[in-house]
């Protein structure tokens, strides 16, 4: 293992270039597919090093493109990126959602297809799930696929579909079968959006970004070598993606990202001043500390899960919990952050406020929807009063 | 350091759940409450524990103990909380046997090791002289006396203080703060009868004289020693904390399955779910936050001390919730004293106050973090 963090630094010190070892703003980030724009030419360099490596998506198996890392092996590339500041060359729904459920439930042919295109960062994906009538009620969703033949006919409106505007490909659940119980008539689809049948629209948020959209669908063509798992068994494979949205969701408290993170004290410093050493309101100090307290013994929480995984211990049903816990701790510290700025952290932008400052606020409005996207802390907190507390329905 | 068990920590865990389920369940404290019992724990019951070796785990193997750490000690006194067992296990076991082995001088670790670890000699720590913890407000004094020392003072809240046989009092001295070695009974001793029906006393030291050999180690060593006792203390009394709130946690849950109304089980209505959801998060988190605290305080690692206040604050505030939602969710028998869920509540008032409340522990967490 330490030859391998030996080998892994180094190559990580000849390959990244310096400008992929700084604080990535958001209009940096690097999610591939068809349309991508780089700001800079070493994202692309970057990107294009560690896809060679499968260091993408150092996990999966080779012979789709993968790294072929061993858990043990993916820890030790995170660290060592963490630890030189690397950012992630390359992040999306393919890499985090689609491609464990390929793996785990497609076709050879869906593989050999869909995933070395996702390692490369070449096709751009997005997630087709709720509706405008579907929210935390998933399964009441009506977009409806009819197979024709070799293909399946889809109509419907899918929303908060992020990102749909910048993807290639959506993957869809659809109703196959409307006179079954509502989980049962469900599939999982793949639809690619060169189709003109699928049109995106933005929506505005309240930060003022437009990362969602709403997609229409309209009698869109869909082969049916696309469908996923079996016919109107999609509702396992959606459950399970969720999964790993909520465990990406949920790492938000603790990303790479870190090492360029102000710490909130320091923010807390600048503004309120400090008393030998001290951050001089000292009801500020409190509260600081109470909401770094609750993030630090969630971290080891999350450690403590790993560390049970790793010991062969049956994974417990944790995912919604940290999920829940993520996501509330994520508003919580753009709470303090803004808190501790006072007037500085009321700017929407111009010369009046640092980029920091218009970047916090921009974040505070965004973190919003970490407890409602990939279900709502509701939805959380009834999947473990069920799952894990057993309580009845 | 590890946030899990090893072999060796499990199967002590395993018996000591077991020892104080059979041995000293909750009717066992009630017990000594109603009898205005004189002692406040069985000593019978101690003597067992001492054979099972729990008092020997922070003590060296040169001097008769196991060595085996605050990790060890942290699942007995988890498993003692889960029935809110009374015994000395924080202020003999874990006190005592550390302030001795990391203070103590070769002829002290001899005159009182033996029989601390045989279960026959109870210790208590006299160090709170205000109505909230302030272990760096010692105003106490031990003048000079010839070549000993005379105590002048008050302390209160010494943890089984009104049946120690020795008092470890730290105490204001020419040369800085000194710990001390003194007979209990050379001093006066006041029962204060809790809320939470466990042990602790009042004392007034009125010209307590003493001989140099009286002190723990050297003289001004005090807050040297204090500091490392402390963050033991506090982090085997969360272990403690833990377990009571997992137990308190534990029978609401099955108490919201049980209990019937509106033709239905409580525990199907969402408002009761949801908190019950939020009691199972920081049950967890804590359980983390004790696991990380007592395995850097035995790798003696940097972060230690930040990880002890940590899991202090986090046992102090999800015991405090889990007591309160038990009466509460407990609803009308819940009040009762017959039911048993009131203890936990009230033992969360009392644990919480020991060795830092909330408050102090983020005031400490800060404070080792440089802000």
């Amino acid at each position: 293992m330490s030859t391998f963090r030996a080998a892994t630094r180094a190559w990580l010190e000849d390959n990244c270039p310096p400008a992929m070892r700084t604080r990535m703003p958001d209009s940096e980030q690097v999610a591939g597919g068809k349309r991508a724009e780089y700001v800079r030419p070493e994202q692309k360099q970057w990107l294009d090093r560690m896809a060679a490596k499968g260091w993408t998506a150092p996990t999966w198996p080779t012979q789709y493109g993968g790294g072929g890392l061993s858990n043990d092996e993916a820890l030790i590339l995170e660290e060592e990126m963490q630890d030189l500041g690397c950012r992630p060359p390359l992040r999306g729904m393919g890499l985090s959602m689609l491609g464990p459920v390929l793996l785990e439930y497609g076709t050879e042919e869906q593989r050999r297809t869909h995933i070395p295109p996702i390692v490369r960062g070449e096709i751009r994906w997005c997630q087709g799930y709720s509706e405008p009538e579907a929210g935390s009620d998933l399964a009441s969703l009506r977009t409806r696929a009819v197979l024709q033949g070799e293909h399946f006919l889809v109509n419907g409106h899918k929303i908060w579909t992020s990102n749909a505007h910048h993807s290639d490909w959506i993957f869809c659940l659809v109703r196959t079968d409307p006179a079954a119980k509502k989980h049962e008539g469900i599939s999982f689809l793949l639809i690619d959006m060169d189709d003109p049948g699928v049109r995106p629209r933005p929506i505005r948020l309240i930060s003022g970004a437009s990362v969602f959209c709403e997609t229409f669908l309209e009698n869109v063509r869909v082969p049916a070598g696309n469908l996923v798992g079996p016919l109107n068994k999609g509702w396992t494979i959606a459950k399970r993606l969720l999964e790993h949205e909520r465990k990406g969701i949920g790492g938000i408290g603790s990303r790479a990202a870190a090492k360029f993170e102000a710490a909130i004290e320091d923010v807390a410093k600048h503004f309120a001043g400090e008393t030998d050493g001290k951050i001089a309101d000292p009801v500020l100090r409190d509260r600081i500390a109470a909401y770094s307290m609750d993030l630090h013994a969630f971290q080891l929480t999350r450690r403590r899960a790993a560390e049970e995984a790793e010991s062969g211990a049956p994974p417990g049903p944790l995912s919604a919990m940290f999920k829940l816990q993520g996501t509330e701790l994520n508003k919580r510290r753009y709470e303090m952050l803004l808190e501790a700025e006072g007037f500085q952290g009321l700017g929407w932008e111009g010369d009046g406020f640092t980029e920091d400052e218009l970047r916090f606020t921009r974040e505070w409005l965004r973190s919003k929807a970490n407890t409602i996207e990939g279900g709502t802390s509701e939805v959380q907190l009834n999947i473990i009063a069920k799952r894990v507390l057993g309580l009845p329905d | 350091m590890p946030l899990i068990l090893s072999e060796e920590a499990r199967m002590v865990r395993e018996t000591a759940l077991d020892f104080f389920r059979e041995r000293s369940p909750v009717t066992a404290l009630r017990k000594l409450r109603d009898d205005s019992d004189p002692v406040g724990f069985s000593r019978d019951l101690w003597r067992q524990m001492a054979e099972l070796g729990w008092t020997g785990f922070l003590v060296a193997e040169d001097d008769g103990g196991s060595a085996f750490g605050m990790t060890g000690l942290a699942q007995v006194m988890e498993a003692a909380g889960r029935t809110l067992a009374a015994s000395p296990l924080l202020s003999t076991a874990l006190i005592g046997a550390s302030m001795l082995s990391l203070g103590g001088t070769a002829g002290q670790k001899a005159e009182y090791l033996p029989s601390l670890l045989a279960g026959e000699h109870i210790f208590a720590l006299a160090l709170e002289e205000t109505a909230r913890h302030a272990p760096a407000r010692i105003e106490l004094k031990a003048g000079r006396d010839g070549t000993g020392y005379r105590l002048n003072g008050q302390k209160t809240f010494v943890l089984d203080g009104h049946i120690a046989d020795t008092l470890i009092v730290a105490a204001e001295t020419d040369s800085g703060t000194t710990l001390f070695l003194i007979p209990a009974e050379a001093t006066s001793r006041t029962r204060l009868t809790m809320v939470d029906s466990r042990n602790a006393a009042l004392i007034r030291f009125d010209n307590v004289a003493v001989g140099s050999s009286a002190v723990l180690g050297r003289a001004g060593q005090g807050a040297a020693i204090l500091e490392p006792v402390l963050d033991r203390a506090r982090a085997g009394l969360a272990a403690e904390m833990l377990g009571s709130a997992q137990e308190s946690f534990d029978r609401t849950v099955q108490y919201l399955k049980d209990r019937k109304q509106f033709g239905v089980a409580i525990g199907s209505f969402q408002a009761l779910k949801h908190r019950a959801a939020q009691m199972f998060c920081e049950v967890e988190i804590t359980r983390s936050a004790v696991l990380a605290a007592v395995s850097a305080l035995d790798g003696n690692t940097n972060d230690a001390a930040a990880l002890v206040a940590l899991a202090k604050a986090k046992a102090n505030e999800t015991l405090f919730l889990c007591g309160n939602e038990g009466v509460q969710m407990h609803g009308g028998i819940g009040m009762t004293d017959e039911h048993e869920i009131g203890f936990f509540m009230k033992r969360a008032r009392a644990a919480q106050a020991a060795f830092g409340d909330s408050r102090f522990c983020r005031d400490r967490y800060a404070h080792l973090m440089g802000y």
